[in-house]
């Protein structure tokens, strides 16, 4: 069964993000967005718990990076920037979404 | 209108968008400004995202409320602080921020930044010495 996770918190005030990444099994997606993309930017303590989970694909919604200011390049490497039509993919594709508020 | 002039400090720990607390906090600051009171704005925890520059909210169907930030100074809200190790944790400086200014009347209008970046010991004192606090 594979799963796509979402998170919308931001790591720094809520453990949503901490709790997903305990959960999320190899194979699994996690997509960030809404205050949840601040765990994307690069050179956190998100960010390293992020690289080493192996077997999971990070992704992070572009219209919520910008809208907060966040740059692309200031984005981690292995998080793939995605539009809302990626984020239905990846709805349809998965299995089942889990939603972390 | 009272002579005795207080200390009023904003405190904002909440990123900007997500929840509805940054645009309050603003609001209340503007209106605030009406009561001729000593005010500063305090940034910290997911307070300082709020300040971030080059937001443009136009992909999530949201105002963008970050230009208003740079209306405080026209109402004498001049001192903003923001907090260091806040900045740090999450992979921001001060580069990052919207440059925000105000014209000094005390020193023949001369330009200066709003924002100042302070250490968390040097927050906890300016802090210390308000006389009412606003949580956001």
């Amino acid at each position: 069964m594979s799963t796509l996770h979402t998170v919308n918190k931001s790591p720094f005030e809520k453990s949503s993000m901490d709790s997903c990444l305990a959960y999320a099994k190899a194979g699994s997606s996690v997509l960030m967005y809404e205050d949840g993309i601040y765990g994307a930017i690069k050179g956190t303590g998100c960010t390293q718990k992020i690289a080493a989970k192996d077997g999971v694909n990070f992704y992070v919604l572009g219209p919520d990076l910008k809208a907060r200011g966040v740059s692309e390049d200031k984005v981690a490497d292995g998080i793939e920037i995605v539009d809302y039509a990626k984020f239905v993919s990846l709805a349809a594709e998965n299995d089942k979404v889990q939603a972390w508020v | 209108m009272s002579e005795d002039i207080k200390k009023f400090m904003y405190l904002n720990r909440r990123a900007p968008y997500g929840t509805i607390y940054a645009w309050e906090s603003l609001e209340v600051v503007l209106i605030g400004a009406a009561f001729d009171q000593d005010v500063s704005l305090a940034f910290l925890d997911d307070g300082v995202y709020q300040l971030v520059k080059g937001q443009d909210t136009a992909g999530v169907d949201m105002k963008n409320f970050s230009p208003t930030y740079q209306a405080l100074g026209d109402y004498d809200v001049t001192k903003l602080y923001v907090e260091k190790e806040s900045l740090e944790e999450r992979g921001l400086t001060l580069a990052d921020l919207m440059p925000l200014t105000y014209e000094d009347e005390d020193d023949d209008w001369a330009e200066k930044d709003s924002i100042r970046v302070v250490s968390r010991a040097e927050m906890a004192d300016i802090m210390e010495e308000q006389d009412v606090m606003f949580s956001f």
